[in-house]
């Protein structure tokens, strides 16, 4: 593939430091493997005898599983490995574990870990390519690009959008995510949720910060929920789920004030009827299926890419 | 040695106000006579021209981790680390295991520390039983045994009665209370500065106001009781801020920084590197700059290490996981020197603030070299240029942020009571009583 011209990394942790090319490369490359998964015949031996690691310290269906089939479609081999909490309690180190890992040969370790930083750290000791696959509430690189691929798959072009985050910011790494990628592209970013839930200093990210859901959403061409945790509601976070969902739910109210071409987004998973309503989240705008079938194909992007061949090749 | 002569030095002693080329004579491990150069005799000598004597440092905030973690630190390897950075009396904190809340665990301490210690130990008794936070410890007793000072440390007591009750009850034996002044309430599951490297990392975020709070509620009950109250590591303006205002009411406060808050902000924390995990956290360089005010106009007494040995199995779990803590001993002079080329303070200020205030806080006879005090000295070499290798270190532990710095200054031998603890460069030389004679001296010691 012609693609990889931009795209000389070891890993991929965050979309942080990654540069307008190189985002653009990874876009482009998905492109190509999305006619994959729309084959009869779905695999092509891009990443024959190569072996992906699924590190996962923290449960999760569709990004696993999205990962996985990634790197099957690609002919990788691939071996899921889910840390209980009980080998955490047995006190193994993150760093144990990811040198035993290493010891099977691994090619990628893709992980996702609780804890911000995790893969930071597993990066600087293994020697494998290691893909973020969700670090605490730091980044979600994955995800990011996911959701730039699907924008631009609907507007034909990323510069010069606005998009609206809703909800719960200080805990999302998929805000995180977007937020960088989306100003490395030239997009507008607007943050929205009660201010419990949005950190200190967010403005500094280059983004706008409002606390008025209705007023917002009537300006942007997208608009991005976020899936609030139940269990933020004992930390003081907000009152009710009711009373959240009264302020920064979507519903049809509110999405008939909206452009009428907005799109309508979600990492998933969703609380119907919280942060959006049933009828808003299967509604013809509403893109939350697409963004889980664009991810397989984005994170075959990946993997190709930061597979060695890939990064030997680049590196030369 | 009967008789050591420490020749050719220049004498820094702020608690005389010395500070000049002089000779100290040490006979029986306590100074018995400063004089100008080439006016006292020894037959044992240590050739310090160009060096600069002090009295060895005392750091007032140190974790030895023993009796329970020595796989931390121990009381050998912990004085060992302290007498390698110039320092010769360390204050080491109730957290042990048992906790140092009784004077069976006191005595066992000193005792340890009489046996294999390179630096003089003083115990940090605990405020409450079992730093449980519920009733005071029997501190008459830990008195008795030789604490000098109380303190929960990183168990803050959260009771406003009982932290009243412990300023009262410690102030009969004139004892400081020390407190690390955190609301745990506010930041569940902290672990970084609140700022915007906390907003971009994801990491929990702990306000400064989480420290404030307990610094004014803490000054407030000092004014009320009159007891003598310490602040431990004061990492924000606006501790500062509150300090110096109760410090011109007249409160009985004292407090210290410690140098990894003046050297390191909490971007150091982007790198993940949990021996930037410390707790209070690194925060921005506008509280650096508030803390070097403090520094300046005396709001902030002393400066000490908060050394806090961990295994490196801890460290090298994730962020969140590992423990709260990094290693000071052997870095704090070179990167304290760094204020005197700031112009923060001068370098007898500096000296100061790591030897003769701590003692004052604590009310022992150490951080001066007045005739007949035990001989407890650091000679310092001001020019001497490193790398900052942990790899070198005497403690048992690595987890050091500086790991890789490179700096100016270091104690390059240190005497306790006369004796050398730690040695750098050798810097003994013989000289025959005899044949003694002043214009034979080597002018330039060649190592």
């Amino acid at each position: 593939m012609e693609t990889d011209g931009h795209f000389a990394r070891k890993d991929l942790l965050g979309l942080e430091d990654l540069s307008s090319e190189e985002i653009l490369t990874v876009l482009q490359a998905a492109k190509s493997f999305q006619e994959i998964s729309r084959r009869e015949v779905k695999k092509v031996p891009t990443l024959r005898g190569q072996t992906v690691i699924n590190l996962f310290y923290e449960p999760s269906t569709r990004t696993r599983t999205s990962f996985e089939l990634a790197a099957k479609r690609l002919s990788a081999d691939v071996v899921n490995f889910t840390v209980s909490e009980s080998s955490a309690v047995k006190g193994e180190t993150l760093v144990d574990t990811a040198r035993n890992i290493e010891s099977m040969h691994s090619d990628i370790i893709v992980v996702r870990h609780p804890v911000s930083g995790a893969p930071h750290l597993l990066a600087r000791i293994v020697k494998s390519a290691v893909i973020n696959a969700g670090d605490g509430t730091h980044e979600h690189p994955s995800q990011g690009l996911l959701d730039l691929f699907t924008i631009q798959e609907h507007k034909g072009k990323l510069e010069g959008l606005k998009v609206l985050i809703v909800g719960d910011i200080s805990h999302s790494r998929v805000a995180r995510s977007n937020i960088y990628g989306m100003r490395t592209l030239g997009l507008q970013v607007t943050v929205c949720g009660p201010p419990t839930l949005i950190p200190v200093e967010m403005e500094r990210m280059g983004v706008r910060v409002t606390y008025d859901f209705d007023d917002a959403l009537t300006k942007t061409d997208v608009i991005m929920m976020l899936r609030i945790q139940m269990e933020r509601q004992h930390g003081g976070l907000y009152p009710s789920l009711r009373e959240y969902a009264r302020l920064f739910g979507l519903n049809r109210d509110r999405l008939n004030r909206a452009k009428p071409d907005v799109l309508i987004m979600h990492p998933g998973p969703v609380n119907r009827g919280v942060e959006i309503s049933p009828e808003i989240a299967d509604c013809t705008r509403s893109l939350i299926l697409e963004q889980v079938s664009n991810g397989v194909a984005v994170r075959m992007a990946l993997l190709y890419l930061l597979s060695r061949g890939a990064y030997g090749k680049a590196a030369h | 040695m009967e008789k050591l002569l420490i020749r050719g030095g220049h004498v820094l002693d702020p608690s005389r106000g010395i500070d000049a080329e002089m000779d100290l004579l040490i006979e029986k491990g306590r100074i018995a006579a400063l004089g100008p150069p080439g006016t006292l005799l020894a037959e044992e000598i240590l050739a310090a021209h160009g060096r600069c004597v002090v009295p060895g440092f005392v750091d007032m905030h140190t974790h030895l981790r023993e009796p329970g973690f020595d796989y931390k630190e121990t009381i050998r390897t912990g004085t060992a680390a302290a007498a390698a950075g110039g320092f010769t009396s360390v204050a080491c904190m109730a957290n042990t295991q048992p906790v140092n809340d009784n004077r069976t665990v006191t005595e066992y301490i000193l005792e340890k520390a009489r046996l294999e210690g390179s630096a003089n130990v003083y115990p940090i008794g605990a405020v409450s039983k079992g730093l449980g936070g519920e009733e005071l410890a029997e501190i008459g007793e830990m008195a008795e045994a030789g604490i000098v000072g109380i303190s929960d440390d990183g168990q803050p007591v959260r009771d406003s009665h009982l932290m009243r009750r412990a300023l009262e009850y410690a102030s009969m034996f004139g004892l400081p209370v020390i407190s690390h002044c955190e609301d745990k309430t506010i930041c569940p599951g902290g672990v970084m500065n609140e700022s915007f490297v906390s907003t971009e990392l994801g990491l929990n975020p702990i306000p400064n106001a989480c420290e404030e709070i307990m610094v004014a509620r803490d000054i407030l009950l000092a004014e009320l009781t009159r007891g003598r109250l310490h602040i431990a590591h004061v990492s924000t303006a606006g501790s500062v801020h509150l300090i110096r205002d109760a410090k011109r009411r007249g409160v009985p406060v004292t407090c210290e920084v410690t140098p990894h808050h003046l050297f390191l902000t909490d971007e150091a924390v982007r790198s993940f590197d949990t021996t930037t995990k410390v707790n209070p956290p690194l925060r921005t360089a506008a509280d650096g700059a508030a803390l070097r005010e403090g520094l300046r106009d005396g709001t902030i007494d002393a400066i000490a290490t908060d050394h806090a040995p961990h295994e490196q199995a801890a460290k090298e779990l994730d962020f969140s996981m590992a423990p709260f803590g990094l290693i000071g001993l052997e870095t704090a002079f070179p990167l304290c020197l760094r204020l005197v080329k700031e112009g923060v303070l001068t370098l007898s200020q500096l000296i100061a603030k790591m030897t003769v205030e701590p003692a004052r806080i604590l009310s022992i006879p150490k951080g001066s070299l007045a005739v007949g005090s035990d001989a407890d000295l650091a000679i310092l070499d001001l020019e001497k240029r490193y790398v900052i290798d942990v790899r070198n270190f005497r403690s048992r532990s690595r987890n050091c942020p500086f790991d890789g710095w490179e700096v100016q200054g270091k104690a390059v031998c240190t005497l306790r009571a006369g004796e050398i603890v730690y040695e750098a460069e050798n810097l003994r030389e013989r000289s025959a009583r005899t044949s003694w004679s002043y214009d034979n001296l080597p002018r330039k010691i060649v190592y």
